[in-house]
């Protein structure tokens, strides 16, 4: 039972609003606010307590989505609710952000009557709620360069034109209704790696804006189990499998096609885990050399290898981090477009490589001052993280064989598919 | 937050609001309310404009409608005799030819929350429970809840309870919940709504058709429901198994909670179906909502209790990301310490030696302390990595490091040695006074293994007067004087000025009264002083070295599924309440064990020294051949036990691995004139076999030790 919902920005403005059971008066926003504030450190925790009131809170997009609640209430239903809100919120505003919450305020309070009557959840399903929602989405659309380079001189065909811009599918999905009927699929095969020792979690999200039924062939070669007698050849292999309820699998075990009628909006299609043992390398791998110098100072020497295919650029930014008390930094590094700094607040040195082609190795050299430097100091050093954002790789392989729209279909529909794989933790030990 | 100038926004909206060519167009009139809206989430009072925003309702923009009856609703109490004139309008509506007008008129009716309006309303809420559209309906029956939480002490209609209860057989299954949940509050005063056989079953056999929230409401009311037969709480249960390992974690949280609750009777269903929730369980650890695989962690927390092999061999899974938020890694790191085993504790100990200089100091305490909490039993590896970390001369991580050690020593006196040559010299790093308080406190205990000590105390003493802490000036006398009892010749002087201070100067009464007892108590005698001082801990029992026992499910299931697992620090609080309540709920468990006993089997020309060796390398021993040592009395106790455990495998028969549990006690009696160790040993199943085979790998074992 949830009493009331409201949405604060990071600074604490009061975005959204909705007292729902009548129970407890708006002062609890503020309350809410003071002991966020209160707190030290930008983290805090998920359930709050104020007397009877129980605060439990989700940040997305620099938000607080807050819920007030008693104490006998599942928390699980509540986060996955205020997770919903979000994604439904994503859906019908195009982005989530406060000036996007801040200019559809009206569309928002709509939604909420909707979603939620006295406490009581009543559908999320966007199927059910695109008939009750009126009021239309105001998208916040910032003007891009890349939109223009998609136009082609005198209207011809470029090569741009077959590749949609990453934020093609962040937009609201009611404004899809006066296209003319135009429908497209957005597929993205996104897979986070958390690897100390190397496990992996992954998903296979859909974002789609006119339903259909439709048909996802994944490889052939995809088991699910470790108990599975394994092939030769690039099979590919998750521990763990869970699908999303409107997924139909009778024809998953022989050909491992996935049918579904996807709703308008996005939504997770499957998720897959694997731990262990990944089928291909790790992407990055470093060679560290730590030494003091004969000046008390510490020599960290970097080698960063990507053993990625060539021709694959990876084009995140690429951060490395490494843990040490010290002051004073200079560096050498391999490439003029690379730059480095020291941030004092947490203790790292962090390394920005805008652009790392695959097979190609870079290096650096920092020298740190540190006070008061002994050869336990060592121990501190380390470890390593990257963060880097890998565009058409799949660590597990997967791969989308075909995706195919039922014969019925209305009009003919654009198809995007996208492999990511996003550094969730890549931790390397020293 | 007023704004400044909030008094003229208000003007100008109403002017523009009551412009009748703002009102013929519509564009601009919508625009306008939403301005009012905007500056009313913003926290700007807008209630001024009640009367004109009453006009704006009456109009055919459903969107516009839907705005204004945001602002209605919101301020509505404040104008009782205003909203009168709303009524009608919503009435009105109410008979709309479209579905979803009524059921926004019946909604906002419902939610004005004005007592004065209930005569107005009854009569379209009884409407729309026969309404054509589902979505009234469901409207509609919600309605009736709100109408009776505004008027508790009002009779309860019985014609309206059996329409509702007729409608759990409505052919839309939000509208059936609806009704499980309006019957649940207004018969809040008779139990909530009755859940007996034809109601459950009904409810179980539409349990596919609701979504994932319906779901969870059903499986939580359905708690109530106590089966009348075992064969009918089996066929519930085999019908519910398909949610229990649902991907939805709500839908698996709520399944898992209603077998608890059916199966309270029958522990070994329940620890089943905690098996079965393994795998969900550890995929939400995985989702992509932080805040989702915190809840996650809790509740595995609260599943450990019981089940402390259950993640065992999924222990990476609770390894820390790097970017993951300080309270997930807390708790990570908790679930870290209850996994550890013989095959992954060198493994976790590295990762967590990781985790100690993190730049949250939270966590870097948090990963220390845990280090110290797997010291109970691994105590070798983790005091070299604890000393390791002294080296750092951090101060927050020595002062962590400090407490841990002076906690670990407390429970394994044997590891006094390494711990007083770790802690010399560390005292200039202590800064808080928490660190001090357990060097003091270590220093005083073991005094006479560090040279250094009086040197040590001397400095705290000198600057007793600018000391601010009470604990730490308490800590420093106890230290003082339990020194002085063991290194007279060097304390004395200070001890002397310490006591004056304390007595004469100090301005605290707990200091002064503390130092005054010690005082009286040193004109009593050395002797009389060593006897309260230096006497046996009063518990010399046994320490429990790994891990919890296995605690009953009934005893956490009652918090699983609520707010309480998430509350910092609930695990530990839980802890000592039910330590003392519990003790007789797990006594009543242990006879499931059906013990055999084999008393005097051991004979004393087996083993013909007398069993001296330290405990850790009997322990150590022990392990080599599978046996773990689970606890044992400190040493130079007589008589000295130590409990022990082993499962035997029969590796002969293939298909099934059948283990028996053979649960041991060595009992060494040195006063008793044959010199000789006691074995008592109780199994499970009987197996006389496997039962030889074990007493000749511990005679192995032993001898081997007593011969070196």
């Amino acid at each position: 039972m949830i009493s009331q919902v409201f949405i604060l920005s990071s600074q604490g403005d009061h975005l959204i609003y909705k007292d729902f059971r009548g129970e407890a008066g708006s002062d609890v926003v503020n309350l809410f606010y003071e002991k966020v504030t209160a707190l030290t450190g930008d983290q805090p925790p998920v359930v709050m307590r104020h007397k009877d009131v129980h605060f439990v809170h989700v940040r997305q997009g620099g938000l607080y989505w807050v819920a007030t609640t008693t104490a006998d209430t599942s928390p699980f239903t509540i986060i996955e609710f205020l997770n919903r809100l979000t994604a439904l919120v994503k859906d019908y505003c195009g982005s989530l952000s406060e000036r996007s919450v801040q200019m559809n305020f009206a569309l928002i309070y709509e939604l909420l009557d909707e979603v939620v009557d006295y406490g009581y959840i009543q559908t999320t399903s966007s199927d059910i709620l695109k008939n009750f929602i009126q009021t239309e989405a105001v998208s916040s659309k910032p003007f891009s360069l890349f939109d223009l380079s998609n136009v082609g001189l005198f209207g011809a065909e470029t090569q741009q034109s077959k590749v949609a811009p990453s934020s093609a599918a962040t937009r609201p999905i009611q404004s899809s209704r006066d296209q003319g009927g135009k429908s497209e699929i957005f597929v993205d095969v996104i897979e986070r790696m958390l690897v100390v020792i190397g496990s992996n979690t992954s998903l296979l999200s859909l974002s789609c804006s006119h339903p259909s039924e439709m048909r996802i062939g994944l490889n052939e070669e995809f088991s699910i189990g470790k108990s599975q007698l394994r092939g030769y050849g690039a099979a590919v292999r998750v521990d763990e499998c869970s699908f999303h309820q409107a997924v139909r699998l009778d024809e998953f075990d022989s050909l491992r096609i996935l049918r579904l009628c996807p709703s308008q909006g996005e939504q997770t299609v499957m998720q897959y885990q694997l731990s262990d043992d990944l089928p291909s390398a790790p992407p990055f791998r470093l060679f560290p050399t730590i030494e003091r110098d004969n000046g008390g100072r510490l020599l960290m020497y970097m080698k960063l290898r990507c053993d990625l295919p060539p021709k694959r650029s990876v084009l995140d930014p690429t951060r490395l981090q490494s843990f040490s008390s010290e002051l004073n930094l200079s560096q050498e590094l391999s490439s003029p477009d690379q730059s480095a700094e020291l941030q004092p607040q947490s203790r790292a040195v962090v390394w920005k490589i805008p652009r790392f082609p695959g097979g190609t190795q870079l290096s650096a050299l920092f020298k740190l001052e540190v006070p008061g430097f002994s050869s336990a100091s060592m121990l501190e050093v380390g470890p390593v993280s990257l963060s880097f954002e890998l565009p058409k790789i799949t660590a597990t392989g997967l791969q989308i064989r075909f995706l195919r729209l039922s014969p019925f279909q209305p009009g003919p529909a654009q198809r995007w598919v996208r492999y990511v794989t996003h550094s969730d933790s890549y931790t390397i030990r020293i | 937050m007023p704004y400044i100038g909030s008094e003229d926004t208000v003007r100008d909206l109403r002017r523009v609001l009551s412009n009748p060519n703002v009102q013929s167009d519509q564009l601009r009139y919508r625009n306008t309310i939403l301005k009012v809206i905007r500056a009313m989430s913003q926290g700007v009072d807008v209630s001024g404009l009640f009367s004109e925003m009453v006009k704006a309702c009456a109009t055919v923009d459903i969107v516009q409608k839907k705005l204004v009856y945001v602002f209605l609703c919101s301020y509505a109490t404040l104008n009782p005799e205003l909203s009168l004139l709303v009524i009608n309008t919503l009435r009105k509506d109410c008979q709309d030819p479209n579905p979803m007008v009524r059921s926004l008129a019946l909604r906002n009716m419902t939610n004005l929350r004005l007592p004065s309006l209930v005569e107005y309303v009854e009569q379209p809420l009884t409407a729309g429970l026969r309404d054509r559209a589902a979505c009234v309906r469901r409207v509609a029956v919600l309605g009736w809840a709100k109408l009776h939480n505004l008027q508790t002490n009002s009779e309860i209609d019985a014609a309206v309870v059996n329409e509702l209860y007729s409608l759990l057989r409505d052919p839309d299954p939000v509208v059936m919940v609806n009704c499980l949940r309006a019957l649940e509050e207004i018969l809040r005063e008779e139990g909530g709504v009755a859940i007996n056989k034809p109601i459950t079953h009904h409810l179980l056999n539409r349990l596919k058709e609701c979504d994932i929230w319906g779901q969870c409401e059903v499986l939580r009311i359905l708690q109530r429901y106590r089966p009348q037969s075992e064969d009918e709480l089996f066929n519930i249960l085999s019908l519910l198994d398909v949610s229990l390992i649902s991907p939805h974690p709500p839908v698996m949280a709520a399944t898992l909670s209603l077998f608890l609750s059916l199966c309270s009777g029958l522990p070994a269903v329940g620890l089943a179906a905690l098996e079965r929730v393994r795998g969900p369980l550890l995929a939400a650890c995985g989702n992509t909502s932080r805040e989702m695989q915190f809840t996650a962690l809790c509740h595995i927390q609260l599943l450990l209790r019981s089940l402390p092999g259950l993640m065992g061999e999924h222990y990476k899974r609770f390894f820390c990301g790097y970017a993951e938020p300080a309270y997930i890694k807390q708790r990570k790191i908790e679930v870290l310490v209850e996994l550890v085993n013989d095959d992954n504790v060198a493994i976790l100990l590295d990762e967590l030696r990781g985790y100690c200089t993190d730049v949250n100091i939270s966590t870097a305490h948090a990963a220390i302390s845990a280090i110290g909490r797997i010291g109970r039993s691994y105590s070798d590896k983790c005091l070299e990595i604890l000393t390791e970390l002294l080296g750092l001369k951090q101060e927050h991580i020595t002062s962590a490091v400090v407490q841990t050690m002076r906690d670990l020593v407390w429970v394994c006196p044997q590891c006094s040695r390494t711990v007083c040559s770790a802690v010399e010299g560390c005292e200039a790093e202590i800064q808080d006074s928490q660190g001090r308080h357990a060097l003091l406190w270590l220093l005083g205990v073991y005094g006479e293994q560090v040279s250094s000590v009086p040197y040590t105390l001397e400095v705290f003493i000198d600057g007793v007067r600018s000391e601010a802490s009470v604990g730490v000036k308490m800590e420093l006398l106890t230290a003082t004087v339990r020194l002085f009892l063991c290194r007279p010749a060097e304390t004395q002087d200070m001890l002397g000025r310490l006591l004056h201070y304390c007595i004469e100067e100090e301005t605290n009464m707990c200091v002064s009264d503390q130092a005054l007892l010690y005082y009286r108590l040193l004109h009593c005698g050395i002797e009389e002083t060593r006897k309260v001082l230096q006497c046996r801990r009063s518990d010399p029992s046994l320490g429990v070295l790994i891990g919890r026992p296995a605690e009953p499910i009934n005893q956490w299931s009652y918090i699983f599924n609520t707010l309480e697992p998430l509350r910092p620090g609930a695990i530990e609080t839980d802890d000592a309440l039910t330590a003392s309540v519990s003790a007789p709920l797990s006594l009543s468990l242990s006879p499931a064990l059906s013990p055999e006993e084999f008393e005097d089997l051991w004979l004393q020309q087996q083993c013909p020294t007398i069993f001296r060796c330290s405990p850790q390398s009997l322990q150590a021993a022990m392990q080599l051949v599978n046996i773990q040592t689970l606890a044992f009395t400190p040493p130079h106790t007589l008589p000295w036990r130590v409990y022990l455990y082993t499962n035997t495998q029969n590796k002969h028969s293939a298909d099934t691995c059948h283990g028996t549990l053979i649960l041991g006690e060595l009992l060494v009696k040195k006063n008793t004139a044959e010199k000789g160790i006691k074995v008592t040993l109780k199994q499970q199943p009987r197996d006389e076999k496997a039962l030889k085979g074990f007493l000749s790998v511990l005679t192995t074992v032993l001898h081997a030790l007593s011969s070196e």
